[in-house]
């Protein structure tokens, strides 16, 4: 579904990512954990673009997305994201965020799409705030209305970056959940998280980078259990 | 009774003869050749002259400040991001009143029509200041509202008119109403380049009275007034905006 070939990224003269090759299958939760700096946030928005890798190749449902002529825009309303500090636009309610994508880019009529944000609402029990604005919700209530968000396109894949990390830790389970919901519901995601329990329930594969190269995959299980690459142990004994 | 009379009959007096002065002074200034007419044709062109600026400077200001935020965050647009600040350079760098001489004089020598050559120098001398304004409430935005907008597959077109410039227009909106004010006062020296404005009027009803005192204090007074109604319009515009504020 997503494939990156020989991926590099660089910020100056900060090689950030060092050549990365990995496919992510239909249907896969792909979780990528790491050190801070390790390029694991880089990678994942190299995968929609919202970084313009340095050179390789990046591949979605077939075509190469990192070439001039691909509409990116296109590209990227089966590509959802939910970011570190949920981004909601503070000048729009609750349902005028939901809705703003599908209309404006003329996927769902006006009336469609509020209906659909009404049921995403309801999903994740948050419907009664349809009319307030962001600065009103807590944390968890504005990650879990960020997430109902980009799943208004109806994306194929979603991207995760980091999605409880700027959470106070009571509100951490609740987004988890809704997450874990839409892994149930067959999703498929990369997730990037410092939460190695979530990671080992919910990830059909681990990946562990550092300084720019995934360094060990496996599934969960095996991840956790008999890590191989040095790093990762070391990073493990840190961690758990 | 009559002592008190006789004695307050000196400050009647000298209040009617007051009063006598001033009637015939407004009458002089606003009645005699219907100057009231000439001063509802100054005010009309300052009004007129304010309004369209405005608007032609928020159009040129939004323009200017979206390219070059667009050039800063690609890297695309560098030649004509150049001649921008060229002319940032230049319309900021001179004065509003040797810009309109030059419009009028020069420029626009052919044009007939001294209100639309006002019009224009002052839309885009104040499109200028507006723009870097709006730069600034641009810049200001988290980057992360472009990201979210674009993530869900939104245009660059969209996410700047839609998510942006929403956010960035009720920042910077004291700082537009400070630009509105300031050109609206501008406007009085559009009477060099034969606009009959509002300061115009009251100075030719000056000249022909030869009474400075109503005119002009009430020239002052008329300007007065429009900057206070204006701001009371832009208090309760950010009022309004600040709706989805926390409380």
């Amino acid at each position: 579904m997503i494939a990156v070939k020989n991926l590099t990224k660089s910020f100056g003269d900060n090689q950030v990512l060092r050549g990365i090759d990995y496919t992510v299958e239909k249907g896969e939760k792909i979780v990528i954990v790491g050190p801070s700096g390790s390029g694991k946030s880089t990678f994942l928005r190299c995968l929609n673009l919202l970084e313009q890798p340095t050179g390789g190749e990046v591949w979605f449902e077939g075509t190469q997305i990192n070439v001039r002529k691909v509409d990116i825009d296109k590209v990227r309303w089966k590509m959802g994201m939910v970011f570190q500090h949920f981004n909601l636009f503070p000048h729009l309610t609750v349902l005028q965020n939901i809705t703003i994508a599908p209309v404006q880019t003329g996927k769902l009529t006006k009336e469609k799409a509020k209906e659909k944000a009404m049921d995403l609402l309801a999903r994740v029990g948050l419907q009664d705030r349809a009319d307030t604005y962001p600065a009103m919700l807590s944390g968890g209530q504005k990650q879990r209305i960020a997430i109902v968000r980009a799943l208004a396109m109806e994306p194929d894949v979603m991207l995760f970056d980091e999605p409880t990390s700027a959470l106070d830790p009571e509100m951490v389970g609740e987004v988890l959940e809704v997450i874990r919901e839409l892994a149930d519901q067959g999703m498929t995601m990369v997730i990037v998280t410092h939460e190695m329990g979530f990671a080992r329930e919910v990830a059909t594969k681990v990946l562990f980078m550092d300084e720019g190269k995934i360094l060990e995959e496996a599934p969960p299980a095996e991840f956790f259990a008999n890590p191989k690459n040095p790093r990762l142990q070391d990073f493990l004994s840190k961690v758990l | 009774m009559l002592t008190a009379a006789l004695s307050f009959q000196p400050v009647a007096d000298w209040f009617a003869g007051m009063w006598d002065t001033i009637a015939d002074g407004f009458t002089r200034t606003f009645i005699r050749h219907e100057n009231y007419k000439l001063f509802i044709e100054g005010f009309g062109n300052t009004l007129f002259i304010a309004v369209a600026a405005c608007l032609l400077g928020c159009v040129i200001g939004v323009l200017v400040a979206v390219a070059k935020v667009y050039n800063a965050q690609t890297g695309r647009l560098r030649p004509l991001n150049a001649l921008l600040n060229v002319y940032l350079a230049v319309f900021r760098g001179t004065p509003i009143l040797v810009q309109l001489l030059i419009l009028y004089y020069i420029v626009f020598k052919s044009v007939d029509n001294a209100l639309l050559v006002a019009i224009i120098g002052f839309g885009i001398n104040s499109g200028a200041y507006v723009a870097e304004v709006v730069r600034a409430g641009i810049m200001a935005i988290d980057p992360g509202q472009t990201e979210a907008g674009r993530s869900l597959g939104l245009s660059a077109g969209v996410t700047m008119r839609k998510i942006i410039l929403p956010q960035a227009f009720k920042n910077i909106l004291p700082a537009l109403g400070n630009e509105f004010i300031a050109l609206l006062k501008e406007t009085s020296v559009a009477g060099f380049i034969t606009v009959v404005d509002l300061t115009r009027a009251g100075d030719l009803i000056r000249a022909q009275t030869m009474d400075p005192y109503f005119s002009l204090f009430f020239v002052a007074g008329v300007y007065l007034v429009l900057v206070l109604g204006l701001t009371w319009i832009l208090g309760r515009v950010e009022r309004r905006l600040r709706r989805s504020d926390r409380r």
